[in-house]
């Protein structure tokens, strides 16, 4: 009954969307407030719909109702609870529901967040939201329907894949389709201003929020995502240049450079058409990614069991979504005017380079990742494009564009004074000598590529830490007065201080792992293996039995000269429903370096294979990456930019009520 | 399509035991060893995707470690071992793509794009440095609707 | 020519929409390797022979053209097209030899025992090491193999009745003729 109410309300859903994607679009082309309003009330009826369509399907999930296909693939009654919750995410129909339900939930969030937006604008942006809506709701509903029934009901459920079976893995799509799906904002205010026409600072300013926000919860989703492969595959690998994993990071890096060109935008009143295109772009590559996942196109680890015919259905969702915005683009684009002077040396020509840089590096992982689809189309040789390939054309690429982070805050809007900013970094350089010094003299004889990119992220960190003591004019001033500069200081420069520091520390974590130690041995119980100065003796293997499998425990003692450290317990569990196995690797950290412990198979004499990695700085990488999205939470929460600031005040009456003003 | 997931699901299934390269693999002389994790990182698992025989628990992954230690405990260079691998699989076992006609757009595109990107932008930075500004006062209502925001925020 | 360049995008766009509907077009496989061993002799093997069957050596399989068919009781696909092989071998009457990749003899024994033995010979390849010189990467696999020992065709996954009656018998045929 309730699976029958989920059902129905997405069908309304669609109807809702239907009516969103239309009225409001003819309301603001006829100036006709009543026609425009209801944008704004379908954006809310139609997250209420997907909410209860979620809902009851979680339902389903949790009650093991098995009468529903989808419950009877991937749930079992046996699962944890936790699991029987995202295992509603954790297969294809279920995730294009969340997919949905994201998209509706960033509607609603610009239908409630928006009354600073000229109506008609408003209009426009939840009419493009309601387009993309009707596109999804039709496709989970024609071709991937989570909520079919068979009857008579199944004894019990397949079960999710046991891999799946993790909470880092549980909560990986929620963040990442946020992400993906919260770049449909910037991309229907692309629209809408496309339509109208018009792109003004005033633009780049509502924008700006909507991608900060979807750039956080996509940095935060791929981390995990990569922590997940860390700690689960059983060696430590977090990266694979995967296509499904570039997919999600083609957006990440194009929404960057939107980010930072919107700023120009909003600052100098230029770059518009490339700022709107970027815009496409961003939500455009989230599409394509979705529909490389999904269609079976390409051949990844992760991709989803999948089907040429939904594959042709999201083909025609990006031609009339992609081809749409970008023939509009090409109509209206040329008559957006840019303004002012730009001098090459300035905070704006340091943002294009950041854009051209990222563009071009998107591009790289955009070539490697479909390459092999274009050969194999043209009837050419089958190839693989793996890491070799990217470390080769794409980290070069970043290397000037961090060695560039570090100036381009130093420089001044118009016009910049380039010496004077080298100037002004020298406690940068001495920073980033010591640093490779170091390094060069701790490693001496190692791989000198891993020096280099630790002295990178040196340069950028200390060049980050130098830009903010200028700010407050640290030391140059009495302290307390370099107090209350930092205090007064905007949020959006903590933001952005703070993003670029995680990125420097990232850096450091991707540098670092070519130090990593590794050792695996064949132990009896009592055999030890010694790595890095720590001694790791494995004491007993028990047998504890799991909610859903068997596990086989290892004690394993970790000593350093001669004092326990640690007791780590690294497991293989058995799940005999899908009769697979899985590895539960054991970590140990102190946040410079991670002691890494995984069980292997054992053989008829009781002895065990244990793989241990010793990976200094490692943890940096994702430290590094909460750090960059805690930048982008706390320049989102300054007041200028703040979601509704603006019709807060406007409500009190201390500013003309903007919205009247936009008309 | 199917066929093929139901194969690689068989095939982890068989594999999942193993993972990655394994104590009882390992070559008792350290220099071939190393040469042989050299190698192996740079194949492809043909099953599992973008994952090198070296750190795959699959199977076949194991058959071509071994097989790559057996060659090299047979004198063979590195780059025979390769190609002896190569010869069974084709080139689709290379992580790293063979620089060949079919590849140059591969290889040659992403730094002809940045050059051609950081070329347009100095084009296109002189043509803006030449031509007067033509900054485009703020129309009478956007400057209103400015001024509603940042007064907005100020109070 | 300035607006050419806000062109662009679109153009790049539906040039990579068109890619996407290629790799869409039906039966065709993308995870399909293709074989680089087509048109090379075959790898020599001389295999144990599965039960009391002699030894298979490619040797003495040359001189006629025949097929060959990697199988292994673990695996799930090779059941469904074992029917498919038992009509080869006894209305088809095709040279169908097996051989047993990465399997405990046992295993195989019992499988043949249960489902039928279609072939004229079985050789076992416990290490796959024949397998992998073939290039085998999943079984099953199935090569047609000319009389002098150089490989046709390669059929990866089960066989199913379209390909026997539009690729492999034909060729078959092609072949005993030439």
């Amino acid at each position: 009954m309730i699976t029958e109410l989920g059902h129905f309300a997405l069908i309304l859903a669609l109807f809702v969307a239907m009516i969103q994607s239309t009225v409001p679009m003819i309301g603001a082309a006829r100036r006709h407030v009543g026609w425009m309003a209801v944008g704004r009330s379908c954006a809310l009826i139609g997250f209420a719909l997907t909410a209860l369509a979620m809902l009851s399907l979680m339902h389903a999930y949790v009650t093991s109702d098995f009468t529903v296909i989808n419950v009877i693939e991937n749930s079992h009654t046996d699962k944890p609870l936790l699991y029987k919750i995202t295992g509603v995410w954790g297969n294809h129909e279920g995730s294009m529901l969340l997919w949905v339900f994201m998209l509706s939930l960033c509607a609603a969030a610009v239908a409630l967040f928006s009354d600073n937006l000229p109506p008609a604008l408003r209009a426009r942006v939840l009419a493009v939201q309601g387009m993309i809506a009707v596109g999804f709701l039709l496709f989970i509903l024609l071709t991937s329907n989570p909520f079919l029934r068979t009857f008579p009901a199944a004894p019990n459920g397949n079960g999710l894949n046991p891999v799946l079976q993790d909470p880092g893995l549980a909560f990986h799509p929620p963040f990442l389709y946020l992400g993906y799906v919260g770049f449909s904002v910037a991309f229907a205010f692309a629209v809408a201003a496309l339509i109208e026409g018009r792109v003004d600072a005033a633009w780049a300013r509502w924008v700006r929020p909507w991608t900060l926000a979807s750039w956080c919860a996509l940095t935060i989703g791929i981390a995990m995502g990569s922590w997940w492969a860390y700690y689960t595959l059983g060696w430590g690998g977090w990266w694979f240049w995967d296509p499904v994993e570039n997919a999600s990071f083609m957006p990440w890096l194009v929404g960057t450079a939107l980010i930072h060109s919107s700023i120009v935008v909003e600052k100098r009143d230029t770059l518009k058409s490339w700022t709107i295109l970027l815009a496409i772009i961003t939500f455009s590559l989230s599409l394509v990614g979705t529909f490389l996942v999904r269609s079976g196109v390409l051949t990844s680890v992760h991709a989803f069991a999948t089907d040429p015919e939904r594959g042709t259905f999201i083909l025609l969702l990006l031609v009339a979504a992609i081809g749409g915005s970008l023939t509009l683009y090409a109509i209206r684009a040329p008559s957006l005017k840019g303004g002012g002077l730009f001098a090459p040396i300035s905070r704006e020509g340091a943002l294009v380079l950041n854009n051209v840089l990222l563009s071009c590096g998107c591009a790289t992982v955009f070539l490697g990742t479909l390459y092999p689809l274009f050969l194999d189309a043209m009837g050419g040789p089958k190839l693989s494009v793996g890491f070799p390939f990217f470390n080769r054309t794409f980290a070069p690429m970043m290397v000037p564009m961090i060695i560039a982070v570090g100036i381009g805050p130093m420089l001044a809007w118009k016009r910049g004074d380039l010496l004077g900013a080298l100037q002004r970094l020298w406690v940068a350089y001495i920073a980033t000598a010591l640093v490779l010094l170091v390094a060069f003299y701790l490693t001496y004889g190692g791989p000198v590529l891993a020096v280099f990119g630790l002295g990178l992220a040196a340069w950028l960190g200390s060049a980050v830490l130098t830009e903010f003591a200028e700010r407050v004019r640290l030391f140059r001033v009495p302290l307390g007065d370099s107090l209350r500069r930092a205090i007064h200081l905007p949020r959006s420069a903590y933001g952005m201080s703070f993003a670029h520091f995680g990125l420097a520390v990232s850096v450091a974590g991707f540098a670092a792992s070519a130090w990593d130690k590794e050792a695996i041995e064949i132990l009896k119980p009592g055999g030890s293996i010694a790595i890095a100065g720590y001694e790791l003796t494995l004491e007993s293997v028990t047998r504890v039995p799991g909610p859903n499998f068997m596990a086989d425990d290892a004690a394993i003692r970790v000593t350093r000269d001669g004092k326990l450290v640690k007791m780590m317990h690294p497991e293989r569990r058995f799940f005999p429903l899908q009769k697979q196995t899985t590895s539960e690797t054991s970590i140990r950290t102190n946040f410079l370096t991670d002691l890494y412990v995984a069980l292997g198979e054992s053989d008829t004499q009781g002895d065990w294979t244990v793989r241990v990695y010793w990976k200094p700085l490692v943890p940096w990488i994702w430290i590094g990456c909460v750090i960059m999205a805690f930048g982008g939470v706390v320049s989102l929460s300054d007041r200028r930019w703040r979601v509704g600031a603006a019709a807060r005040s406007a409500r009190r009456g201390m500013a003309e009520p903007v919205t009247a003003a936009g008309e | 399509m199917r066929r093929f997931l139901l194969l690689i699901a068989i095939l982890m299934l068989v594999a999942t035991a193993a993972r990655a390269v394994e104590p009882a693999e390992r070559l008792a002389d350290p220099g071939l060893e190393a040469r042989a994790r050299v190698i192996s990182s740079q194949l492809r698992c043909l099953v599992c995707q973008n994952e090198s025989i070296d750190e795959s628990g699959a199977d076949l992954a194991h058959d071509i470690r071994m097989f790559v230690r057996e060659r090299l405990v047979a004198g063979n260079t590195n780059a025979a071992v390769i190609q002896a691998v190569v010869d069974r699989y084709g080139a689709f076992v290379l992580l790293k793509p063979p620089i060949e006609p079919a590849t140059y757009v591969l290889w040659y595109g992403p730094p002809t794009l940045l050059a051609i990107g950081l070329l347009g932008t100095l084009i296109w930075l002189k043509r803006r440095q030449s031509t007067p500004a033509e900054t485009a006062p703020l129309s009478t209502d956007e400057a209103r609707r400015l001024d509603g925001l940042m007064r907005g925020n100020d109070a | 020519m300035k607006r050419l360049i806000y062109l662009l995008p679109l153009v790049l766009f539906l040039g990579l929409a068109g890619y996407f509907l290629v790799a869409l077009r039906p039966n065709h496989d993308v995870h399909e390797l293709p074989s680089v061993m087509i048109d090379k002799p075959a790898p020599v093997f001389d295999l144990a022979g599965l039960g009391d069957s002699k030894p298979l050596a490619l040797d003495a399989l040359k001189g006629h053209p025949f097929v060959l068919n990697f199988f292994a009781s673990w695996c799930v696909p090779c059941r469904q097209e074992h029917p498919l092989l038992m009509r080869l071998a006894t209305e088809n009457h095709i040279p169908l030899y097996g051989i047993a990749y990465k399997d405990k003899p046992v295993d195989s024994n019992r499988l043949l025992a249960s489902f039928g033995d279609p072939y004229r010979q079985v050789g076992i390849d416990q290490d796959g090491r024949v397998g992998l010189n073939f290039g085998v990467y999943g079984v099953p696999e199935t090569y047609v193999i000319d009389s002098k020992g150089v490989i046709q065709k390669r059929f990866v996954g089960p066989l199913t009745a379209e390909s026997v009656e539009k690729e492999l018998l034909p060729l078959l045929k092609q072949l005993g003729r030439s």
